[in-house]
């Protein structure tokens, strides 16, 4: 297959964009030129990410979400909206079955709209590895949206944190006591809190728990906002707090199959939108996505130059004698190094 | 690394009101190690072609199961055409009735299967399809 034109692709020819996506997603060699070559026409889209735990409704909201962004903005420049939505692939076969396409039917027939399934290969964070590869192809090709629905997350699979400058946590009621609200993990994530089917029993209590536990949080840091910034050690934490007013993220109760509440989520994503650019943590938040993005770039590419230049004979002598236990790992470590 | 992993897009054009057959299928080329997107039912050719370009898709399955198939094969066939999709492999399963076969064979479906077919079958004949002679 050859290599697809980043020309064409910042275009807007869809059939070159959705080759490069595959050309990246199985890591041909040639799409690492074309990255590169995109690579300084990206920084403009808003990315938003939408996770939760499985059969919450993230489909059916990125379905609502993506139908009314497209109302926003300038009539004669509605946003171009893109959706990575990502699915788990088969740990046993590497197959997967991507079905989030099945709750955006509404999405077909506006060319406006891009929609790509991806599946994790493997990826444990709730993203696959090409994910952030796939968000450089479709900001370069002028995508002003992209939101990026998750594997059905649970209470680890965080990596959207990092690469998403929105994050809206989706929840329903009757997955849990308030007690796996304040257990550690997504919903410390989150800038929008959902809760979906809220014509369901229990959703007014779902919110409460989930009000009750933010106002704990608050309470007693100074507030929710660089959250997962002020963590990365890279990252002095003075410089996390910006000199304007904390985020504090909201709780919205919405039916998302019937569109309910689903405008006053949209105009939080702009507000935090805002926010982001007004108190400079959009710029940081992208500077600390791309620190992570050459660190883990270094050490692949070290990993990958090692083996290449590794001496099979020798590391298998080596392996052999920490088996014998005449030397620790750590120290096979310094004589093959 | 560079191993390609088979993408195929079940979808089911027109107006069925069960979709069993096409999420055996979807399931059995899961486990077979492909990547399936499944699209719902009451798929329009043109969103059949657009999310097959979207998707980038190396084979389409159709699931047919109303009596259509003479009507939605040849412009699910036209509409790839369209989207420059010539090289996406397309195969049928459903209740299509044997005179109607070469029919949809001479508009380049590479297969038909009725019911009762082994999956192991729909398989073998999607690595087949999608084997590309080096060239």
């Amino acid at each position: 297959m050859p290599i697809p034109d980043p020309i064409a692709i910042r275009h807007g020819d869809r059939l070159a964009l959705s080759r490069a996506l595959t050309a990246v997603e199985n890591n041909q060699p040639e799409s690492r030129e074309l990255l590169s070559a995109l690579f300084p026409f990206t920084g403009q889209a808003h990315l938003i990410g939408i996770t939760g735990a499985p059969g919450t409704g993230k489909s059916t909201l990125v379905n609502q979400l993506a139908k009314n962004l497209r109302r926003e903005g300038h009539p004669d420049h509605p946003p171009q909206v893109a959706i990575i939505a990502v699915d788990p692939s088969s740990p046993f076969s590497g197959g997967a079955l991507l079905g989030d396409r099945i709750r955006m039917a509404d999405l077909a027939g506006d060319e406006s709209i891009f929609i790509r399934s991806m599946a994790s290969r493997g990826a444990l964070g709730g993203l696959a590895h090409s994910t952030a590869s796939f968000v450089t192809l479709l900001d370069s090709a002028g995508f002003d949206l992209i939101i990026i629905e998750t594997v059905g997350a649970g209470q680890a699979e965080v990596d959207i944190a990092s690469l998403a400058h929105t994050v809206l946590v989706v929840e329903a009621p009757g997955l849990g006591d308030d007690i796996q609200a304040i257990k550690a993990g997504i919903l410390e994530i989150a800038d929008i809190i959902v809760v979906n089917k809220a014509d369901r029993p229990g959703a007014d209590n779902t919110a409460r728990a989930l009000r009750v536990m933010l106002e704990m949080a608050q309470s007693q840091t100074s507030g929710p906002q660089g959250k997962h910034i002020s963590k990365d050690p890279c990252v002095p934490s003075t410089s996390a707090k910006p000199a304007t007013a904390a985020w504090d993220p909201p709780v919205h109760t919405i039916v998302a199959t019937e569109g309910k509440g689903v405008q006053a989520v949209i105009e939080d994503i702009q507000r935090h939108a805002r926010y982001l650019k007004g108190s400079g943590l959009w710029r940081q938040k992208e500077a600390t996505r791309l620190r992570r993005d050459l660190e883990a770039l270094i050490r692949d590419t070290l990993v990958n130059q090692w083996q290449q230049r590794r001496d099979q004979d020798q590391f298998e002598q080596v392996l052999a004698d920490v088996i014998q236990r005449k030397y620790s790992p750590v120290e096979a470590v310094e004589k093959l190094l | 690394m560079t191993e390609k992993t088979i993408r195929v897009l079940i979808a089911k054009p027109g107006l069925d009101g069960h979709d069993r057959g096409a999420k055996v299928v979807a399931r059995a080329l899961r486990d077979a190690g492909m990547e399936v997107i499944y699209t719902g039912l009451r798929q329009t050719p043109d969103m059949i072609a657009e999310a097959a370009l979207q998707e980038d898709v190396d084979v389409v399955g159709l699931s047919i199961l109303s009596g259509a198939h003479n009507a939605l094969v040849p412009a699910v066939m036209e509409k790839l055409r369209q989207s420059g999709l010539s090289d996406v492999k397309v195969f049928v399963g459903g209740i299509i009735p044997k005179p109607d076969i070469p029919n949809l064979l001479s508009l380049g479906v590479y297969a038909v299967y009725g019911p009762g077919t082994n999956t192991q079958t729909v398989i073998e004949d999607i690595h087949q399809a999608t084997h590309k002679p080096t060239d």
